[in-house]
């Protein structure tokens, strides 16, 4: 097999050999392609399945899984919207995760900044900490956590859910930006202050900008798992005018039970994941980039 | 100006730095440092560290929550759980969990990783396989959806009468599947919970992966090559000893979600699942507190929820540290 190639492209003088498919490789190719295909169609289908029940009546749904809808109608998006409520936890969710976000990316970039840039007495103890916050469950936190928000007055608010985001979503990001900033060249934070920036102005004006790759995949990452957050909200936030995307769906699927409006929610089901969607699409490069920058550490 | 400085500098290096070390106090750096650090610890501290070191306290007390009455119970919480026949098929369903699900996942995004990482020719450079970009968008992409949005659709998929599996089933012939609950019963239910997991981490694990395995010297493979090892013996001689490190990571973030499992288990089935074969520990914990305001023994619960997911964390590192670990990798 092998002189087979060779014999072909010798003739010509000095051609570059170039690799030519063998059978087997053939072979190889084509089972992986139709494994890979098979693995593609499994995670494809429930969500095609999802976006053509979105668009069809209950009556229908329970005729049969697979039909087409009889006329493509956006009226179980607006009943989804309107009289389950996904608008209003729409917005909510965009509220906290707004905030929650701005603010953990702020602290968590001082914060490792901060531990990655300056040795004194303890910083090795706050980096453990953060360990511990990364290892420990969140079930083991959550009863204390109800009590804290109710004496201070936050709980069941949107206020108390973001402080809530912001400090559980901190560990996390500390750590990454924390490897960040320590790679960041220490010659130019000193060139700043040699300029005469202070403190301050050295980390906003030097040192975060240079900051900005770590600083979005952290941020990409956070956006999820904050856009995702399940346990949380519906330990902490039990009022229904505050609820968000991920209970509220949750909360509406769990009502009807087996009972009715099953096109309302594949309806919600496709609301709660078009901005994920988009998200994933932007910056899907980003994304695979920074598990795969993960890996390396 | 350049000038100047370079005197300095030359004049007395080590003299300038100490005395711009002593002089650390100035407001700038003082407000500095107290923002910087003390505002994101203490906010850290308030409502990460301190709710777990309560919880703790918690645990030994038999605290109903309305008033500031904690009886001291010792341990007593502990003995109780340990005789709740409930809580210990809950720790049972979790171990099962913990067992299975990042094998399953592990194994099956490894194969995948694998094809689209050296099904590529075996001629010239070591390529992946063509349109290897399309899987890996579409299989990355679960991991983006809200943990609770992939049990609702799952849910529906289940659905004995009207849902897709089913559909499919009887589609292809196989009438006995007609209007069978795969999360109604309890030899399922199971099994099907935890297909649903698989398919939400697969492809998340596939990419980790796959960056792993690029990050393998070309030269080792051809190497492997030019020795003769075909495919398989290459996947089971080179890539796995050399991405260990990277699987021993993924079982353990594996491991601690299946420990936890809570929003999908809470989803597929709310009440634990027919006969209680799906409850598990995080749900036990959550009803425990919130819908019988048991606090004190939902905290005990907890604790021995961490409990477990750092043995495990433990074992994980000590088993892949036994068996030999990264030192076969240092070359």
């Amino acid at each position: 097999m092998s002189l087979d190639t060779s014999r072909k492209s010798a003739p010509a003088g000095h051609v570059e050999r170039k690799g030519e498919d063998t059978k087997s490789d053939k072979v190889v190719a084509g089972v992986s392609h139709v494994m890979l295909s098979l693995w593609a169609l499994m995670v494809l289908i429930p969500l095609a399945w999802t976006l053509l029940s979105s668009f069809k009546t209950t009556k229908e749904i329970l005729i049969s899984p697979f039909s087409l809808p009889a006329d493509w109608k956006f009226d179980n998006y607006v009943s989804a919207w309107n009289t389950a409520g996904i608008g209003l936890y729409f917005f909510n969710t965009v509220i906290v995760v707004g905030f929650a976000l701005v603010i953990v990316m702020v602290l968590g970039a001082m914060c490792a900044y901060v531990l990655a840039r300056y040795v004194f007495p303890g910083s090795r103890a706050i980096y453990y900490l953060m360990l511990a916050g990364l290892t420990f469950p969140i079930f083991l936190a959550i009863v204390p956590l109800f009590f804290i928000l109710k004496n201070i007055g936050l709980l069941n608010t949107l206020p108390g859910l973001i402080i809530v985001y912001v400090s559980f979503a901190l560990p996390f990001t500390v750590f990454f930006l924390f490897s960040f900033f320590k790679a960041l060249p220490k010659e130019i934070a000193e060139a700043a202050q040699i300029d005469g920036a202070g403190e301050w102005r050295t980390f906003f004006q030097v040192m975060l900008p240079m900051a900005k790759p770590g600083m979005a995949s952290v941020a990409i990452f956070n956006f999820l798992g904050l856009w995702n957050q399940y346990l949380i909200p519906v330990a902490i936030n039990t009022n229904p005018e505050n609820y968000v995307l991920s209970q509220g769906i949750a909360a509406f699927a769990g009502q009807q039970g087996y009972a009715v409006d099953f096109g309302s929610l594949f309806a919600a089901a496709i609301i709660v994941v078009v901005p994920v969607l988009i998200m994933y699409i932007l910056f899907q490069r980003q994304l695979q980039g920074s598990v795969s920058a993960g890996t390396m550490k | 100006m350049t000038h100047a400085t370079n005197e300095v500098k030359s004049g007395g290096g080590a003299v300038a730095t100490a005395r711009r070390r002593r002089k650390k106090l100035t407001f700038d750096k003082v407000s500095f440092m107290a923002v910087f650090l003390g505002l994101p610890l203490v906010i850290y501290l308030v409502f990460v560290i301190s709710p777990f070191a309560q919880a703790i306290y918690y645990s030994m007390t038999s605290w109903s929550g309305f008033d500031n009455n904690m009886p001291f119970v010792g341990l007593g919480n502990y003995v109780k759980l340990f005789n709740d026949d409930i809580f210990m098929i809950s720790i049972r369903n979790s171990i099962i969990l913990v067992i299975f699900l990042p094998i399953i996942t592990i194994v099956l995004s490894l194969i995948l990783a694998t094809l689209v990482t050296i099904g590529g020719s075996s001629r010239g450079q070591i390529k992946g396989l063509k349109g290897a970009g399309f899987y890996r968008i579409i299989s990355f992409f679960p991991y983006v959806i809200p943990a609770v949005v992939i049990g609702i659709i799952w849910a529906q998929i289940y659905t004995p009468d009207n849902g897709l599996l089913n559909g499919i089933l009887t589609g292809i012939g196989l009438d006995g599947f007609k209007d069978y609950p795969w999360l109604g019963d309890a030899r399922t239910a199971m099994v099907a919970s935890m297909v649903v997991m698989v398919w939400g981490f697969v492809g998340f694990y596939m990419i980790l992966f796959i960056a792993a395995i690029k990050g393998i010297p070309a030269e080792t493979y051809e190497a492997a090559r030019i020795d003769g090892a075909g495919r398989f013996r290459t996947a089971m001689s080179i890539t796995i000893p050399l991405i260990r490190d990277n699987i021993q990571t993924a079982y353990v973030y594996m491991g601690i979600l299946a420990l936890d499992a809570f929003v999908y288990m809470s989803v597929l089935n709310s009440t634990g699942g027919p006969q209680n074969s799906t409850l598990v520990m995080s749900q036990k914990l959550f009803s425990t507190a919130f819908s019988k305001q048991q606090f004190g023994l939902a905290c005990a619960m907890g604790v021995v929820l961490a409990a477990i997911t750092l043995a495990f964390s433990a074992l994980v590192f000590l088993v892949n540290r036994i068996t030999g670990g990264s030192k076969d990798v240092a070359e």
